[in-house]
């Protein structure tokens, strides 16, 4: 029998805000264990929670950037259960009225696009954490409890691990670039729970699904549901069942454990959280909301195609992260030519960025001085060999003004004629045989002089008017 | 809806309380007689009429996104039983709902 894969994804974003979602305890990580904690998250007897304004704002924003229509009257609920990272013994989430819903991304898959909806995205507390010793003890820090997080549900629309894998990609950098989180799964930042099931093709109804956890890469979450997929149509061809349960992908055997049989959502005794009052949320902040959302990656590549000239690789490079998209425009803003700026940003920026572990951000270079460079070149001034050091001065040191930079340096272009003629006829002065060679036809001869000009100058002349000046003077001998 | 046994067990377990064999006759009992009282509000008519979710009116109480930092360690630990370099201490639990976010 063939099967159809049925793939839906849960995913957790950490929103990026100073303080908690409901306690003003610093929401940052690396602190001492246990350090930004206050008696809300612990949940000590007679204290409230009260909403942080810009979790739901951020809230808000994730929610539009999917194309979800907001929720104006929402609330928030109390789910129920018992576990050490949590002391308050429920976390406080969103049940039925969740911030938006309705919403759906666009992904790609071997060049066939297709739209996946997004059933919900809800407003939540992230949990503590839990560190598991050998010696039978778990370590509690409650540092990460509290931090305000969004789930993202997606519908079940999701074909193949390979679906799962770019809508996690697509989701990541919508999220990456609205400024809501640093969507990084490696720091935990983004978190990824896949519900999988199989049905026979042709079948309407969905088979019963098994949830995965503990999918700590993108490429865990495709490995992790790949062998499912094989795991249960062994099950199903063998004549067996699927069990509603949660299983635990271990990345080093590449292999889905049995975690446990699924509770339901009755068990968590959902009810709505009496400490906090209902929400309302305006038109006006909606529209405030959707007007300080930034162009979408997608919007920025059909605009870098169409306006720049820029091939569609490059774009799709150029808008892999807002940073390097927001250096891009910001380099065109400044006058640099687009491709020039492009082939920069992509070349010896993006491999200076590699080599030194770097994120944009944390060098000196600027989309103004990295602009002034670009025109510098293209006027002139520099030749794109000393073009190489002013770059590596710009990305370590940074400028103000390059223009002053190079002069100061030294390393303006000598284009001058009435600069560059002494210099030539000494050099030719030196050079007897290669006047000589050349006048009886070897052309070589005018490369090994432009050469000695170039070290002559130090690698400052002008190669193109050198090369005019040279033939000049050997014509006048 | 009545309650039965099974039922009482379940939501005690979901609770992490345990109880002798007899008193959860005597819940069970007692359970079934509120759920039956509070099943009288369905009797009521209440069609156009919106679904509550608070006592109160007031609403949208924000606060502002200002970290704060108001306590400190040693106070907030004056009820932890058992800890370690700063860290709580508890018996190792593997298999249940970690993370319930």
């Amino acid at each position: 029998m063939n099967f159809e894969t049925i793939i839906g994804l849960e995913v957790h974003v950490e929103l990026k805000t100073d303080s908690k979602m409901f306690s003003p305890s610093p929401a940052h990580f690396g602190a001492e264990p246990n350090s930004n904690t206050n008696v809300i998250d612990w949940g000590y007897p007679g204290v409230l929670p009260v909403v942080n304004e810009r979790a739901v704002e951020f809230g808000m924003k994730a929610a539009l950037a999917l194309n979800c229509t907001i929720t104006q009257d929402t609330k928030f609920d109390r789910k129920n259960y018992f576990y050490p990272d949590n002391p308050k013994a429920y976390q406080i989430s969103q049940f039925d009225q969740p911030i938006g819903h309705d919403g759906w991304i666009e992904i790609e898959v071997n060049g066939e696009k297709k739209k996946i909806r997004i059933e919900r995205v809800h407003l939540e507390e992230d949990a503590g954490k839990n560190t598991h010793g050998t010696d039978g003890y778990s370590y509690v820090d409650l540092n990460r409890q509290g931090t305000p997080l969004i789930e993202i549900v997606s519908e079940a629309d999701m074909r193949s691990p390979e679906e799962a894998y770019a809508y996690l990609e697509a989701l990541k950098q919508i999220i990456q670039f609205t400024g809501v989180s640093d969507v990084k799964m490696e720091e935990g930042s983004m978190r990824c729970d896949a519900n999988v099931s199989l049905r026979p093709y042709g079948q309407e109804a969905f088979g019963t699904k098994a949830e995965l956890k503990n999918l700590n890469s993108f490429n865990y979450v495709r490995k992790g549901l790949a062998h499912e997929v094989v795991r249960q149509e062994k099950v199903l061809v063998a004549g067996g069942e699927i069990l509603q349960e949660t299983r635990r992908y271990d990345e080093t055997t590449g292999q889905t454990i049995l975690m446990r049989v699924k509770e339901g959502s009755s068990d968590y005794r959902y009810f709505p959280e009496p400490d906090i009052p209902r929400l309302v949320i305006e038109d006006e902040w909606i529209e405030n909301v959707r007007e300080s959302l930034p162009e979408m990656p997608k919007e920025r590549r059909i605009r870098y195609v169409k306006s720049f000239g820029i091939p569609e690789y490059d774009a799709e490079v150029l808008t892999a992260s807002r940073e390097m998209s927001d250096f891009f425009d910001g380099t065109v803003q400044h006058d640099a030519d687009p491709k020039q700026a492009s082939n920069w940003l992509m070349g010896e920026v993006s491999a200076y960025l590699n080599s030194e572990k770097l994120s944009l951000e944390d060098t000196a270079l600027t989309p103004k001085s990295l602009a002034e460079m670009i025109n510098l070149i293209e006027d002139g001034t520099i030749s794109s060999k000393i073009a190489k050091k002013v770059f590596r001065e710009l990305i370590t040191n940074g400028s103000d003004d390059v223009e002053s930079l190079v002069e100061e340096k030294g390393w303006v272009q000598l284009s001058d004629p009435n600069k560059l003629r002494p210099i030539i006829n000494e050099t030719l002065d030196q050079n007897e045989q290669s006047i000589e060679d050349y006048k009886n036809g070897r052309d070589r001869a005018i490369g090994f002089l432009v050469g000695q000009i170039m070290k002559q100058t130090r690698g400052q002349a002008n190669p193109g008017v050198v090369n005019k000046l040279l033939k000049e003077e050997i014509e006048k001998r | 809806m009545s309650i039965n046994e099974e039922t009482v067990k379940h939501v005690a377990k979901l609770a992490k309380l345990e109880f002798q064999e007899e008193t959860i006759h005597g819940f069970t009992k007692e359970l079934d007689q509120i759920i039956q009282m509070v099943e009288q509000l369905e009797d009521l008519d209440t069609t156009g009429v919106e679904g509550t979710y608070h006592g109160i009116t007031h609403h949208s109480v924000l606060r502002k996104d200002e970290a704060k930092k108001e306590f400190e360690r040693d106070d907030l630990f004056a009820n932890v039983k058992t800890k370690q370099d700063g860290f709580i201490k508890v018996p190792a639990i593997m298999d249940n709902g970690e993370s319930g976010a």
